[in-house]
């Protein structure tokens, strides 16, 4: 007999849930989330904000650079090229 | 310029493609360094390592992941090898606990204090600023490994096995701390939301 596995709670749905957006549940978790998601509108809710979350850390720009930390690395640059 | 013409002039010689390469990942490396060595100016001093490395060819890119990957380890591994001469022994507690509050949900484990809705801020290209400034400040506030486990998957787009080979740790540990490291951003900008809705 194959034992189904049991339907998740809230609680323990939003565990899941930056594995599910990287595709990386196993299947049979997987398929428990979903279950949930169907019937829940707070945790399709939440997914939705975790998802956008990792969407606008990918639009994080570089933190700018000192430009004394710059020129001094530009310095480094030129006594290697002079074979310092 | 993609990185991988920037780095091969850069080697040439090329001095506006060193620039470039420096300002795209240079305060990234001083962060990763961050992670394992004592003091900022320790982890400045690394990350200038890692460039010296670069432009001498003592360490040379053979392609087998991208540059970006390939930068990030010659950081890391220099900054390790710093920290095991500073006696610093670099922990990696991973915590367990609930990512969302318990008190947040009730006895069965149902929501009893559904997330705030971020609405308002994704509705247009403004409101799309503000969660992108909210983001950034979160981010910020993260505390290591979160801080280089985020900053390097969802920022820099490596995947999870790059990640872990970067920062010597297992692929499980690196999705725990992805995991909590995003799960903790949402909660900081639902609190941003929360005070904008009061």
């Amino acid at each position: 007999m194959i034992l189904s596995a049991p339907p998740l709670v809230c609680r323990e749905a939003v565990e899941f849930m930056s594995d599910y957006l990287d595709g990386s549940l196993r299947r049979r978790d997987r398929k428990r989330l979903e279950r949930h998601l169907e019937n829940c509108d707070v945790c399709r809710e939440y997914l939705e904000q975790l998802r956008e979350v990792v969407a606008a850390t990918g639009r994080v720009d570089v933190e700018e650079l000192p430009p004394e930390t710059l020129d001094g690395l530009v310095e480094i640059f030129r006594q290697l090229r002079r074979g310092g | 310029m993609d990185d991988l013409e920037l780095l091969r002039r850069a080697v040439a010689g090329d001095e506006s493609a060193f620039t470039e390469l420096v300002t795209r990942y240079h305060q990234k490396l001083v962060q990763i360094a961050r992670y394992y060595v004592r003091t900022q100016s320790s982890a400045e001093d690394v990350a200038q390592e890692a460039w010296i490395g670069v432009i001498k060819g003592a360490d040379r890119f053979e392609g087998r992941s991208s540059m970006s990957t390939w930068l990030f380890r010659i950081c890391a591994n220099r900054a390790r090898s710093i920290a095991v001469r500073e006696n610093r022994v670099v922990q990696v507690d991973i915590d367990r606990t609930p990512v969302v509050a318990s008190s947040r949900f009730d006895q069965g484990g149902l929501w009893c204090d559904p997330p705030v809705p971020f609405t308002e801020l994704v509705d247009d290209r403004v409101a799309n600023e503000v969660m992108l400034r909210a983001v950034t400040s979160a981010l910020a506030l993260l505390k290591d490994p979160a801080r280089s486990v985020v900053t390097l998957r969802d920022v820099e787009g490596l995947t999870t096995s790059e990640v872990a080979d970067v920062l010597g740790l297992s692929e499980a540990n690196v999705r725990v701390i992805l995991h909590r490291g995003r799960a903790q951003i949402r909660n900081i900008v639902e609190d941003k939301q929360r005070e904008v809705q009061k």
